[in-house]
């Protein structure tokens, strides 16, 4: 193939849904060994768009020229077939299944002819090669399930590369890898087009696309609106693009200087790192961002203190007072509620209305006799909607229909309508649009003005630096450091959290226990 | 009253007519009198089932228990002579303290319910032969004192079976704590996704255990109902299958065997269609051993018919709104 000539064209594309002009206009090109940025708002037509380019749904128009062949009506299959691989956000991998046969599904080697038998030794063969060029540390014979998240994002992307794919798209790939594993995802991409792949990259993350990009498009409700080139890629310029205004500084200052008390953990043992204990102080009035990489200990902290995850050891004071919590119940009575990780599986109940969700928490206060007053529910449900503003409706409407960072709303909407002392935050931005995010800090900081003591636990780097007032760092189940304001740098975050104290280098031990 | 319970009711009353021009009798009031109490009967105890489906699970146990239960009850009032109300009473608390094993072998142990109430179907059912010697038990000529039992179980007020009354005030008393009360709110959460139940504190397992518990109690209270109707128990028949009626009558009243869905008015619809269903094999002169074969045939359509409604209805929704597409402003 000519070097000029793009592996992958889109020209016009345009797709209507009934009352809805998702994409309008949309053109796109990308180059064999060059990284594109995509760059969106939630709802932007980001995924519309790959879905077009995967063949999933049609084009309502327009023209898409893969390799320099046109595809008038593009299948999966045909998707496939032209090389174009995706590696999406939520992993498609048979987790009871083994690396090989993961890498290798709907292509593996036969033997016995007729039979059609599974020839594992070819598989493994096939696919050993391939880890090592990804510089993964496990092989082909891993089962999937004992993988983490970063392992099995090499896995997909073994798998796009059996594929023979020329053309990678990487749908947030980073949204659930710690600092480290996101840094060699990026020098993989950079390898991925020094061997003359073209890679499509959409992330909420514009410090990797910064990292990565040689170019940077933006859609924004459906249209293309603007391209960056290598040199005019910044983070300002991208914002800029996606919401069409400056978003000022993530940081706003507290009202006051932190209260007394709030929640403190003494020689607090986890689960996840038994002989680790940890000790924290998150002071009324401030938010205490909670840094590290994944596994760390961070996740399994929030845990055991709302009682999910039982303390083996230690002890919890909020206000001074000591607490016993050994399940979720107890900690929501005594004030602490947690915004957990997953918000699908664990935030909400999605099948639920937008009323039953936040009431969920605190039901018997709408009910008298055991009976529950619905109308006083809608009144409640009804004033965080206004107040969160969340996008809906009406507040009968399923969860399950928001958006995600209305979805988070919901989540919040739970708590906000009760009294909340602490409030632990895991990755509470998660998959949410820039936009979304803002109202979200917003409204930590509201809450952490009005007295309440905010645990946000991130591995987003702007995010911890950007929001929080302290920041602690976890390495392996304890506190490696607290940086202050003043203090607070992505090399500071990193050092901590890969088990280098703030004073010293590394090999040395912490000072804390 | 929701869709699919309006439709379940459209196609009872099509089929009844159906049936009804096919053979009048069947509209005959010794029929529909008969159906009556058959309903009552079979409804107590599916609804019980209703509400450990709706929390995921299942109980597989019924019919054995009512078996053990029976023959307690039969031994108590006949060989013990037991006061009625206070052999009643320990047949009631008998169902709730096996209920409530269950759901403390589900949520303490967490075992899965299929394994937990199959073992019990085994175990109650080999209990009650051993106890009996495979002997059925009868009332005999001690029947003297337990008229008003007798009355109260099997017989009529105002020309309408007990049972059937039974099932109507146990169906008020549980759609108010289904739907109306806090408890029910958890049922439907707890069973549509547990971990965000536990996640907005509420103690998830007494939720799980409380619904085995309410069926356990209702499964006591079928056994005394079973006991009258049939006035004697042979251990080794008495209540089989009748979990199935009971899973049966549930789904087709539209609880999801993955949980958190259902509704009381549903599954007593369900089990009104059963029934006439049971009755519709007998007055239409079809060979009563294809009896089962009818029951499977219209639950397959009825779940084939919903799902594709359900699945049309979902489309339809998404071609008038399309993709959660976010405003500009947001």
């Amino acid at each position: 193939m000519a070097p000029d000539l793009p592996l992958l064209e889109l020209e016009g594309i345009g797709k209507s849904y009934p009352g809805v002009r998702a994409l309008d206009g949309v053109d796109l090109r990308l180059h064999a060994g060059e990284v594109l940025g995509l760059v969106g708002e939630n709802g932007a037509g980001k995924s519309t768009l790959m879905k077009i380019l995967g063949g999933v749904v049609p084009p309502s128009e327009g023209r898409v020229r893969i390799g320099g062949r046109e595809y008038p009506a593009l299948t999966v299959s045909e998707a496939g077939a032209a090389g174009i691989a995706f590696v999406h956000q939520e992993l498609n991998l048979f987790d009871n299944l083994d690396v090989a046969s993961n890498v290798l599904f709907g292509r593996e080697p036969l033997r016995g002819g007729p039979l059609r038998l599974l020839d594992r030794a070819a598989a493994r063969a096939r696919v050993a090669p391939l880890l090592q060029r990804l510089g993964a540390d496990f092989g082909p014979d891993a089962r999937v399930a004992e993988l983490s998240i970063a392992q099995r994002q090499l896995v997909e992307i073994a798998k796009a590369l059996a594929a023979e794919a020329r053309i990678i798209i990487l749908d947030e790939p980073t949204s659930s890898l710690t600092l480290s594993e996101t840094a060699r995802l990026l020098s993989l991409v950079h390898e991925l087009r020094a061997g003359g792949t073209g890679v499509i990259y959409i992330t909420h993350r514009l410090g990797e696309i910064i990292d990565c990009a040689d170019r940077v498009v933006c859609l924004r409700d459906g249209r293309m609106v603007g391209a960056l080139a290598r040199e005019e890629i910044s983070h300002a310029a991208m914002i800029r693009l996606m919401i069409g205004r400056d978003l000022r500084s993530l940081y706003t200052p507290p009202a006051r200087a932190p209260g007394e008390g709030g929640l403190e953990l003494r020689g607090l043992r986890t689960t996840a790192f038994p002989e680790r204990a940890v000790d924290l102080h998150i002071r009324p009035g401030e938010i205490l961002g909670l840094a590290g990489l994944v596994g760390s200990g961070r996740t399994s902290l929030a845990r055991t203190l709302f009682g999910i995850d039982p303390a083996l050891g230690g002890d919890i004071r909020l206000h001074g007072k000591a607490l016993r919590i050994t399940e979720p119940a107890q900690a929501v009575a005594a004030g602490i509620y947690l915004v957990p990780e997953d918000r699908k599986a664990a935030g909400l109940v999605l099948d639920l209305s937008i009323v039953q969700n936040v009431t969920l928490a605190n039901l018997p206060a709408y009910a008298r006799l055991g009976l529950v007053d619905r109308a006083r529910e809608e009144v409640a449900s009804e004033a965080q909607r206004q107040s969160l503003h969340i996008k809906a409706p009406s507040c009968a409407v399923k969860a399950g229909t928001l958006s995600g960072g209305n979805q988070q709303k919901v989540v919040l909407g739970k708590w906000l309508s009760m009294s909340p002392r602490v409030m632990l935050f895991d990755e509470p931005t998660r998959g949410i649009d820039v936009g979304a995010r803002g109202e979200i800090y917003a409204l930590m900081r509201k809450l952490a003005d009005s007295g309440v003591a905010i645990l946000m636990i991130s591995s987003d780097m702007e995010e911890v630096i950007g929001v929080s007032d302290r920041i602690a760092v976890m390495h392996e189940g304890r506190v490696s450091g607290m940086l202050e304001r003043n203090a607070f740098s992505e090399q500071a975050v990193l050092r901590l959290a890969i088990g280098q104290t703030e004073e010293t280098h590394a090999g040395t031990e912490a000072a804390h226990p | 009253m929701s869709k699919k319970e309006l439709g379940l009711g459209l196609l009872l009353i099509v089929i009844g007519g159906i049936t009804a021009a096919l053979n009048p009798l069947f509209l005959s009031g010794t029929n529909l009198l008969n159906m009556a109490n058959l309903i009552g009967l079979f409804g107590v105890f599916s609804i019980g089932q209703g509400i450990i489906i709706i929390t995921g699970g299942i109980d597989l146990s019924v019919g054995s228990m009512f078996a053990l239960l029976g023959v307690i009850l039969v031994d108590l009032l006949v060989n013990f002579e037991l006061p009625w109300p206070l052999a009643v009473l320990v047949i009631l608390a008998a169902g709730v303290a096996l209920g409530l094993l269950h759901g403390l072998l589900v949520t303490r142990l967490r075992l899965q319910p299929f394994v937990v109430t199959l073992c019990g179907l085994l175990i109650y059912r080999g209990i009650a032969r051993y106890y009996t010697q495979d002997g059925t038990m009868g009332f005999g000529y001690a029947a003297g004192d337990l008229d008003t039992l007798t009355w109260l179980a099997s017989g009529r007020s105002f020309g309408v079976p007990n049972p059937f009354i039974i099932l109507l005030v146990v169906a008020a008393c549980m759609a108010v704590l289904l739907h109306r009360s806090v408890f029910g709110r958890y049922l439907y959460a707890v069973g549509r996704n547990e971990e965000a139940a536990r996640h907005s504190g509420i103690r998830t397992n007494a939720v799980i255990a409380g619904a085995y518990l309410i069926g356990g109690g209702l499964a006591g209270l079928s056994t005394v109902l079973l006991v009258f109707y049939t006035s004697s128990v042979s251990p080794s028949s008495f209540g089989n299958f009748y979990e199935l009626y009971a899973i049966a009558a549930a789904v087709l009243g539209g609880c999801s065997l993955r949980g958190g869905e259902g509704s009381i008015l549903g599954i007593v619809l369900g089990t009104v269609l059963l029934q006439i269903l049971q009755n519709l094999v007998n007055i239409l002169g079809i060979p009563s051993s294809l009896n089962f074969a009818v029951m499977g045939s219209v639950i397959l359509l009825g779940v084939i018919a919903d799902q594709q409604l359900s699945r049309r209805k979902q489309v339809g929704a998404l071609s008038r709104s399309p993709a959660p597409v976010a405003s500009p402003a947001e």
